[in-house]
Parts: C-alpha cells; sequence; structure tokens
C-alpha cells in the first residue's frame, strides 16, 4: 500500500465527510456467515468519540469529493476551491477490513460528491459495497449514500448490499433549495426515497411468506436537514420532518446546525455560532414525536412557531397546558405519565412496575431516577407534601430556571468583578 | 438459638451459588458471604467453608432463572461488579425474589432490587464499552492483541460477542488488571494467563512485537480521528464523559493526549 498517498486521501475524504452527521450502526441484525468477518449490533456500538463530542462509529468518508453541482452550503462544492482526492475501489474496502479487524469501526459509511452523472456516482458506491459483502465475507454495517437522480434499479441494487441508505434533504424547504442549491430538483430527493420504501415494504411482506427471503437494508433509510443556513423556523423544520416521517417510513431525521464554510451572501457569514442549542431543541422535539407519543402540532403551531430555548419542548408544553395536571402517579396510565416533564420513558416503565407492589412516594421516585426539580410541579404521590398548589405557569417557568443548570445557560446576574 | 454463620466460598460465580444453596437448604442465619482469602472472621459467628457443587449451583441459577430470566440476568451481572459486600447482597435479593410472588425483580422501590437492577447496568455499561472500546494491534505472530482494564470483570461477558464478530480471525483480549485473558483460536475461546514482559500501552514508540503494517494502520486511524472532527463544535467536557479517561491509555486514537 501507498502509504503517504492513502493518508492524503484519507484526510481529504474524511474531513469533507464529517458534515454528515449520521453516524448510527444500529438496527441491522446481519449475521456473521460461515466463519466469515463481521455481524452487525443490533443496539449499535460507539467506538469512540470525536472531540466535539460526536460518536465514531462508522469510517465515514467521500469516495471523492470531485462534484459537478455547486450546492452553497455545502464544503466540496464545485466553485470552492479546496484540494480534490478520489479513493480507488480496493482502497475503501481495505481501509475498511482492515479498520474492522482492529475494532475501531462498526462498518463504512460511504458517501460521495456526484461527478459525471448520478448513476455513475451511485453504481461506484454500489460496487463498495458488493465487493465488501461478495469478496470479503463482511456482515459488518455498511451506510451508502443514495445519491439524488440516482435510477431506481440502482437504487434496488444498493439495498441488497447495504443496511441502511440515505438521502440528505438539507434544505427542509423547498423555496430555500432553489435558493441555495439551483442544480438539484426537489424530485431528486424524492425519487430515492420512494424506491427504497416501496422496496422494504415488498421484502417484509415477502419476508412474511418465505423467511429465507434475503435482506434489503435492515435498518431502513435516514435523512439529514440543515437548520440555521435558510430562515426557516423550527415549525417549518419539524412539520417537514414529521412528513419525511410518515411519508417514507424513515428510521431517523437528523437535524444539523449549520457550520458556516464559505463566504456567501444566501448565507450565515463565516465565524457565525453554530446553533447548538437549537439543534438540541429540535432532536427532543423529535424524540417527543417519536416516543413520548406527542403530535407535531401540539409542540409547534401557529401559535407557537418556534422552540423556547431556556426551557425544553416538554415543560413548555406541559406549562401551555396546566390543566392536565397534577397527575397521580400511582393511577395515571403509561400515556399521562409520559407527559409529565422530567420522566423519562425509563422512569415511567420502572414506576409502572413498582408501583404495582406499594404506592410511591417523594423518596421512591428519587431513587428511581425521577428528575424531580421539574417533577414536582406536576405530579401528586404518596405523600401530604404537595404544596404547590396554584401556582401560575410563569412562576413556576421561573422556579424550574432559578433552581437548575443548563449547559448553554449563561448566568446574566452575574457581574464580573473588575470591569 | 442458632448461631449466625459466615460463608466461605472459592470466589468463583458457581461457589456463590453453592453457598446460597447450603444456606437455604440448611435455614443458616447468613450474617455474610465472603470470598475464600478476603474472608474475615466474626467475632459472634462461625465460619462453613463451601465447597463448589455444580448439580447445587445449577438448582439456584434455574430456581431464580424460573422466577424471571430478567432476575437471573441481574445476579450474574451484579456479581460480576466484584463490589464490596456483593454476595450478601445478592443473597438477600435471592431471598426476596424466592419468598415473594412472580415479579418481584422489578419491584423498585425496594432498595435491594433497585441497588441490584442498578449495579447490573453498571456492568452491562462496562460491557458494552469494552465491545467499543478494545483496540486489537496485529503482532508478528498473526494474533489481534489487546489488552483492557475494565472497572468490572467482564471477559466472560464479551467473549461472546468477539466470537461471533471475528471468526475469521486469532485473536486475544487480556484483563491487565485481573491477570487472565480470552483467546480465540479460530475453533474456540478459551481463558489464558500470560507472562507478559511488557503491556502494550498505546505509546507512539513502535514496538517491536508489533508488524510495520501495524503502526501505519494506527496512524491513519488517529489521523481520521482527528480529521473527522469539527473544530467549530467542539466540546472537550461530552468527549470525556463518553470516553473517560481512565480508558485512554489502550485507546491508540488517544496516543498523543497522555
Amino acid at each position: 500500500m501507498d502509504f503517504d498517498r492513502i493518508q492524503e486521501k484519507l484526510n481529504i475524504l474524511a474531513d469533507a465527510a464529517k458534515y454528515d452527521v449520521s453516524c448510527a450502526s444500529s438496527g441491522s441484525d446481519r449475521k456473521n456467515v460461515g466463519k466469515g468477518l463481521g455481524n452487525a449490533s443490533r443496539m449499535g456500538i460507539c467506538h469512540s468519540y470525536a472531540e466535539d463530542g460526536r460518536c465514531i462509529s462508522l469510517l465515514k468518508i467521500l469516495l471523492t469529493n470531485y462534484c459537478i453541482y455547486d450546492c452553497a452550503y455545502c464544503v466540496t462544492r464545485k466553485s470552492n476551491d479546496v484540494k480534490r482526492a478520489a479513493f480507488k475501489i480496493q482502497e475503501v474496502v481495505d481501509l475498511t477490513i482492515n479498520f474492522y479487524r482492529r475494532n475501531f469501526i462498526e462498518g463504512l459509511f460511504l458517501s460521495s460528491g456526484i461527478f459525471k452523472s448520478p448513476d455513475y456516482t451511485m453504481q461506484r458506491l454500489i460496487a463498495v459495497a458488493k465487493k465488501l459483502r461478495e469478496e470479503e465475507n463482511f456482515s459488518g454495517y455498511i451506510h451508502l449514500k443514495s445519491i439524488p437522480g440516482a435510477s431506481d434499479e440502482l437504487m434496488y441494487e444498493a439495498g441488497l448490499y447495504a443496511d441502511r441508505l440515505s438521502v440528505n434533504i438539507e434544505v427542509p424547504t423547498v423555496s430555500g433549495l432553489k435558493l441555495l442549491a439551483p442544480d438539484k430538483k426537489h424530485d431528486d430527493f424524492i425519487q430515492p426515497m420512494r424506491k427504497v420504501k416501496e422496496e422494504l415494504i415488498r421484502y417484509n411482506s415477502e419476508r412474511k411468506v418465505i423467511k429465507s427471503t434475503p435482506k434489503y437494508a435492515p435498518a431502513g433509510q435516514s435523512t439529514q436537514m440543515i437548520v440555521g443556513a435558510t430562515n426557516e423556523t423550527d415549525k417549518d423544520v419539524m412539520y417537514s420532518a414529521t412528513y419525511y416521517y410518515r411519508t417514507f417510513k424513515m428510521k431517523r431525521v437528523y437535524y444539523s446546525g449549520y457550520v458556516p464554510v464559505t463566504h456567501d451572501n444566501r448565507l450565515p457569514s463565516l465565524g457565525t455560532q453554530v446553533p447548538m442549542l437549537r439543534e438540541n431543541r429540535l432532536y427532543q422535539t423529535d424524540w417527543l414525536l417519536r416516543f413520548y407519543g406527542f403530535a407535531v402540532n401540539e409542540i409547534l403551531n401557529d401559535t407557537h412557531p418556534n422552540l423556547d430555548m431556556e426551557i425544553d419542548p416538554k415543560l413548555s408544553w406541559a406549562l401551555r397546558n396546566l390543566h392536565h395536571f397534577p397527575m397521580d402517579v400511582n393511577t395515571a396510565d403509561k400515556r399521562s405519565l409520559l407527559r409529565v416533564p422530567g420522566l423519562g420513558t425509563l422512569s415511567v416503565s420502572k414506576i409502572l412496575s413498582a408501583r404495582k407492589f406499594r404506592r410511591l412516594n417523594w423518596e421512591h421516585l428519587k431513587k428511581i431516577g425521577v428528575s424531580l426539580n421539574r417533577a414536582q410541579y406536576f405530579i401528586t404521590c404518596d405523600s401530604r407534601h404537595w404544596i404547590r398548589k396554584d401556582l401560575s405557569a410563569n412562576k413556576i417557568r421561573g422556579l424550574i430556571l432559578q433552581n437548575s443548570q443548563g449547559k448553554f445557560r449563561q448566568n446574566p446576574n452575574q457581574l464580573a468583578l473588575f470591569n | 438459638m442458632e448461631t449466625a454463620k459466615i460463608l466461605v466460598y472459592d470466589g468463583s460465580f458457581n461457589g456463590f451459588l453453592t453457598a446460597v444453596f447450603v444456606a437455604f437448604e440448611e435455614k443458616l442465619d447468613v450474617v455474610d458471604i465472603q470470598a475464600n482469602g478476603r474472608e474475615q472472621s466474626g467475632l459472634f459467628s462461625d465460619t462453613e467453608i463451601i465447597f463448589t457443587n455444580l448439580p447445587k449451583a445449577k438448582r439456584v441459577w434455574n430456581g431464580v432463572k424460573n422466577r424471571s430470566n430478567n432476575a437471573i440476568t441481574n445476579v450474574y451481572f451484579a456479581f460480576l461488579s466484584e463490589s464490596e459486600g456483593i454476595e450478601l447482597m445478592l443473597y438477600r435479593y435471592i431471598q426476596k425474589l424466592m419468598g415473594a410472588k412472580r415479579g418481584k425483580h422489578s419491584d423498585f422501590s425496594d432498595e435491594t432490587m433497585l441497588r441490584i437492577q442498578q449495579l447490573s447496568r453498571s456492568v452491562g455499561r462496562e460491557k458494552h464499552r469494552m465491545e467499543a472500546f478494545v483496540r486489537f494491534q496485529l503482532t508478528k505472530d498473526k494474533v489481534y492483541f489487546a489488552n483492557i482494564e475494565p472497572d468490572f470483570n467482564v471477559l466472560p461477558l464479551i467473549s461472546k460477542h468477539f466470537r461471533n464478530r471475528y471468526a475469521d480471525q486469532e485473536w486475544l483480549i487480556y484483563d491487565v488488571k485481573r491477570k487472565y485473558g480470552i483467546h480465540y483460536n479460530l475453533n474456540q475461546v478459551e481463558l489464558v494467563s500470560l507472562q507478559l514482559d511488557e503491556v502494550l500501552h498505546n505509546s507512539t514508540r513502535r514496538s517491536d512485537a508489533l508488524t510495520n503494517e501495524e503502526h501505519d494502520y494506527q496512524l491513519l486511524w488517529n489521523d481520521y480521528f482527528k480529521s473527522t472532527n469539527i473544530a467549530s463544535r467542539i466540546n472537550k467536557k461530552l468527549h470525556r464523559q463518553h470516553v473517560p479517561k481512565r480508558y485512554w491509555k489502550y485507546l491508540s486514537e488517544k496516543k498523543e493526549a497522555i
């Protein structure tokens, strides 16, 4: 192996791929075949974490950063003056296998700039996956990017080798897409998603009849949206996320706070802070929709188009709907308990099993791990200490903010000593 | 009145289960269960030595398992935590489990039940971490070798994961703290103990035991680790939370940080 050349390519192409936030390696249960290499872990494994705190579970690289498109938000766009490089298929295979054997990674995440045509690019991506599966007998995780505009036949083939497929929608609104990525059409993104969804449904129904039906993208598909690049509201973002979850059976929608990479008057300027808090709140909302039984219009609607940055979306919903509270943790049903601020899915399931044995009081709840600093205003339990009747929403909000710390919060009341 | 007993077993899990069996069968008033070599005799109690007996251990295992699969997992995982006084706490756990209706293991308002569940989860977390943080290094005799120093005794728990995953390569994972390892010889996994003259840390010095190719791949991995980081989002606190410092010395990507 020509070590120096590979090293240079890896640096360029890993650097260009890092803005893709998806690094999930979960959801696939591919088994090791005939004493080969690798098996997927259903819950996924993060083998390391970068210094920005993000999980590293896959070797995330571009096949090449040559690109015929000129999307404003993208670091590898045609007009940007950066070093270009391209991997050979065998080089990617070797890197993946050797990293995997040392337990560095769960598998490969392969994306690419678009060279020549979408179909040509997609073919190369598939060739890597095919080689890994068929020649190396590799059963680790493979995440392939669907190239916008790739044909249906290729998307079908990709799913046979990959565990997950994804197309990044990037800009949540159609108007934003026109502004920032004039060469790309909205339909180019939708087409591969639709094809993958159809195949997933077909394969699943076939599996019900014939158990040995081969796998087709067992970890499903995902997409990503950039937030903070155009002036979209949180409502825009979450409504389109809901649309993708519903229409294309997405496993995940990722939200990526825009990291300014270039000078462009259509975009926030270089050095603008990455909207990390906003990203965090969007993920919280996403979880509320997927695991806590909330509907998107309960959290975001025309009167509340944006999320409250100071408090989390569940608390903010609860403060607007105080008539549902207080709830008795010893009698309320699961659906209602999930809506109490400070109770997560784990606490709720613990409460449900523990209360079969005795009525729970504050002490029990604290030991179980309920975060009482928020929950105490919304629940009653087996105790007469429930003094917080008739507090207004604003009052509760103030009390919670006062008695808690937030990682993004700065203390405005603290005056500097020597200014 | 019957005198209180301290049971001393050989330190193995089966030994512990035998002790539980004996305590139940003879209706002993157990004040402590201690591993051989770590025992301390009490002033007002007798000491009884327990000899490991597989059929007896098996009966306790099955008894707990019939109550609930979660419960037996909790017992085994919590036992591997090696935390002080764990044996007595597990004995009380099993007592409560057998003396109540089904589902007792999920009585999280009971201190013992909650504590064992939490310990078992910590061990589960450590198991998961080890599946992530083992870093194999290819030695000149073609063995993928890794040192670990886990907080809990998780080697017995991770062996299946690695056997399934790396079925076509010879590997060895060695617990430096507990001085034993597991070795896969392309057919099965065996327990081994080694005389290590040098513990392979992730030092920047090139070790003679490793191939050149090995050093190249470690370098590539280090480069990858750096270039995949987004500098404008740096969050070292979160980083340390996910990868606590005590694991760094065996992680090749943290070479320079040490």
